[in-house]
């Protein structure tokens, strides 16, 4: 789960990380009280959402009076920011977060995550930061400063000494920046976080160590030990028909093609995606059905994949295991009656009673293509598109 | 010949009497899986032979922890069908009972947890399949897990593959031709899993009784990368392989906990590109993955029909191996 920078910066604030004093705000009265409140001179305006690149796309802006924080909040408010995350359509900007102006020294980069090659979480640090961290591990990866966490003792003091060395910290800085990656990795831990990010890392000219941007981002299957994360879930910054699947169980990612799909197994599912490529469409979406398959889930799938105006054909690829293909089969016949589905419909069932169902799907009355096996499946779909 | 789990393993059922302990447990007894016992701490003392909707061939003694279950029923070998909030306790209470290989079902296990499990394990030498997987079968000997038994056949074709209901894919187009399996492992989609690719290699291209490998991965994490370049130094047996998610976008998780590109990282067509030049024979549709494997075997002269000759039941207790990663789990098809 994604959450904005204000709220991942409270959650820093409460573990110590220190963060520039800031304010949330969702219209322009909000974001001059809010700069008001705050103090100083110097304001930041920032955009809130769930993507990274907003500078660069217009959606952080200096102010350097109330006036000025009252104009730049509306420009940004109600904006439809497009960065290099967003895709194309870029997202419509709903909240600001107003900040005090800092006076920074330097630039640094900090981030926490899983290293899935090794199973243990690494801090990773770099004098790289404000820029896009992907380009510097590509580029110069030798300017990205790691160390693993030992699970179960946590991240060491001496750790974040050599992290503060390399990155040449001396004086307060050295000693706040120390505090800085302990704290934070408190916060990563305790949270349950798969992604602490702060880039960048700010020094002051005072020797002041400040997160000036966070990106958290939490293990989804770690959320049912933070009740309290629940409502930091921004619907507005997610599909709406990824939001209605969820409610139905369902786990769907809406893309772009013309082919959607309805699969039981994450990898079956991704696998179904690249055939409809191979066949010669494009996928519409990712859609697990799960373990069930019943004749619920199958049009409660059916609902969500036709909302999509661009869908011009269905596959359904079921590989019946456990769950028992005439009832899926049955399950599908039902759904295409209840929801009078128009577009073509190749069908794939393969293992437990797959020949009754081949029977069920022939004696409905509706046309399916029923494909024999993988192949034939793809053979169908390119015909489907085609006519 | 088979890898890990054959005539000899002994198995211990943790969450036997829970809904998809009971089913599943009716459905390796059934296959022939030697299930010595099950835990449900609080239950010990009794046994068990199913639910009104599941009943066992036989009764199951039941113990309160695992090390009872090793201790009077010899048991070597666990499966993990207990929910995700729990999992992670029971897994070390069946590496501390002295279990050599636990298999973990279970979805949906915190990647924190599994970082803390991975390194218990490994401290332990207890090698962890899973989680978040169908689980390992060595057709006609023994199947730990829920992967519908009869779509495998014996034989000398040995599988690796992240994902569930893709494996049976797999494995039905090599039955539907005829060729058998030594030993099919889901390593399972999670980020932290116990048994990598890699590990699983080194396992078949050991085993007398494997002619040829299939990995199936998916996007995601550099598991098959470094496979690729196991295979490419030491792997003399023929390897085919498929990689699921060429078409999935970037910064999505696509089902899988660990089935995400990013940071421009995990890409099928970097995997791919990986395990060409390891000279893995990559399918490319998933349509294909039995034809492939077909087309290989007769290159190598091996006969592509050969039914195994049914291994004499081994003495081995599974191998003893550090784990590796591991993660969630769910309950599949």
């Amino acid at each position: 789960m994604k959450i904005h920078e204000y709220q991942g910066k409270e959650i820093l604030k409460k573990y110590g990380v220190p963060v520039p004093l800031g304010k949330v705000a969702f219209n322009v009265d909000e974001a001059v009280r809010a700069a008001e409140a705050v103090g100083g001179s110097v304001w930041v305006v920032k955009a809130q959402i769930h993507a990274g690149g907003r500078g660069k796309g217009g959606g952080v802006k200096l102010a350097r009076n109330i006036d000025e924080v009252r104009q730049r909040s509306s420009e940004i408010l109600g904006m439809r920011l497009v960065t290099h995350q967003t895709g194309h359509e870029g997202r419509i900007v709903k909240r600001l977060l107003i900040e005090e102006g800092m006076n920074i020294a330097r630039e640094l980069y900090v981030g926490i995550t899983l290293d899935r090659a090794r199973s243990q979480n690494v801090v990773m640090a770099s004098t790289e930061g404000g820029v896009e961290i992907e380009k510097v591990a590509a580029e110069s990866p030798e300017k990205i400063l790691k160390e693993y966490v030992a699970p179960g003792v946590g991240m060491q003091k001496f750790q974040a000494r050599k992290l503060c060395f390399g990155l040449g910290l001396t004086g307060d800085a050295f000693k706040n920046g120390v505090k800085f990656l302990l704290a934070l990795y408190k916060a990563y831990e305790s949270s349950d976080a798969s992604l602490a990010e702060i880039n960048p890392l700010v020094i002051t000219q005072e020797g002041k160590v400040l997160a000036l941007d966070a990106k958290i981002n939490f293990d989804d299957n770690a959320l049912y030990r933070h009740p309290e994360f629940a409502e930091l879930r921004d619907l507005d910054e997610e599909d709406p028909l990824e939001v209605e699947a969820s409610s139905s169980n369902l786990n769907y990612i809406k893309l772009d093609g013309n082919v959607g799909c309805m699969v039981n197994g994450a990898g079956l599912a991704m696998a179904t995606m690249d055939i409809i490529k191979l066949a010669g469409g494009m996928p519409a979406n990712f859609l697990d059905v799960g373990g069930g398959a019943s004749a619920k889930t199958v049009e409660a799938g059916f609902r969500i994949i036709l909302k999509d105006p661009h869908v011009k054909t269905i596959l359904i690829n079921i590989f019946g295991g456990i769950v028992r293909c005439d009832r899926v089969a049955t399950g599908v016949v039902e759904a295409a009656k209840n929801i009078d589905v128009k577009v073509p419909i190749v069908i794939r069932l393969a293992g437990t009673n797959a020949d009754l169902a081949a029977d069920i799907l022939k004696n409905s009355g509706l046309s399916f293509l029923v494909a024999a096996n993988l192949k034939d499946a793809a053979d169908k779909v390119t015909k489907a598109i085609a006519a | 010949m088979s890898i890990l789990v054959d005539k000899s393993t002994r198995l211990v059922v943790q969450g036997v009497t829970g809904g998809e302990g009971t089913f599943h447990t009716q459905q390796m007894i059934e296959y022939g899986t030697n299930v010595a016992a099950g835990v449900t701490p609080g239950k010990g003392g009794t046994s068990y032979k199913g639910n009104e909707k599941d009943q066992f061939a036989r009764e199951v003694p039941v113990f309160n922890t695992v090390a009872e279950a090793v201790q009077q029923e010899g048991a070597n070998t666990s499966v993990i069908f207990v929910p995700a909030g729990f999992a992670a306790d029971a897994i070390m209470e069946a590496a501390d009972a002295g279990i050599r290989l636990v298999v973990t079902i279970t979805e949906g296990i915190p990647a924190s947890d599994m970082i803390k499990v991975y390194e218990y394990l490994r401290a332990k030498n207890v090698r962890m399949i899973g989680p978040n997987c169908p689980g390992i079968i060595t057709p006609g000997e023994c199947k730990v897990g829920i992967m519908p038994g009869f779509i495998h056949k014996e034989g000398r074709v040995g599988l690796i593959s992240r994902s569930g209901t893709l494996t049976y894919e797999a494995v039905w187009q090599l039955t539907e031709r005829g060729i058998g399996q030594s030993t099919c492992v889901g390593i399972g989609g999670d980020p932290v899993i116990g048994t990598r690719f890699i590990d699983a290699i080194k396992l078949f291209h050991e085993d007398g009784g494997t002619d040829a490998i299939i990995m199936i991965g998916e996007i995601g994490g550099t598991a098959e990368e470094e496979a690729a370049e196991y295979i490419k130094k030491h792997v003399k047996k023929p390897v085919v392989g498929f990689i699921a998610g060429k078409t999935a976008p970037p910064g999505r998780r696509m089902g899988h906990a660990g089935a995400i590109i990013s940071g421009g990282k995990g890409t099928a067509d970097e995997k791919i590109k990986a395990m060409r030049e390891a000279g893995i024979i990559v399918a490319e549709s998933p349509a294909l993955i039995g034809e492939t494997l077909e087309r290989v075997l007769k290159s190598h002269g091996k006969e592509a029909k050969g039914k195994s000759a049914v291994a004499k039941p081994s003495k081995t207790v599974p191998t003893k191996r550090p784990p590796k990663n591991k993660s969630n789990i769910r309950r599949k098809k």
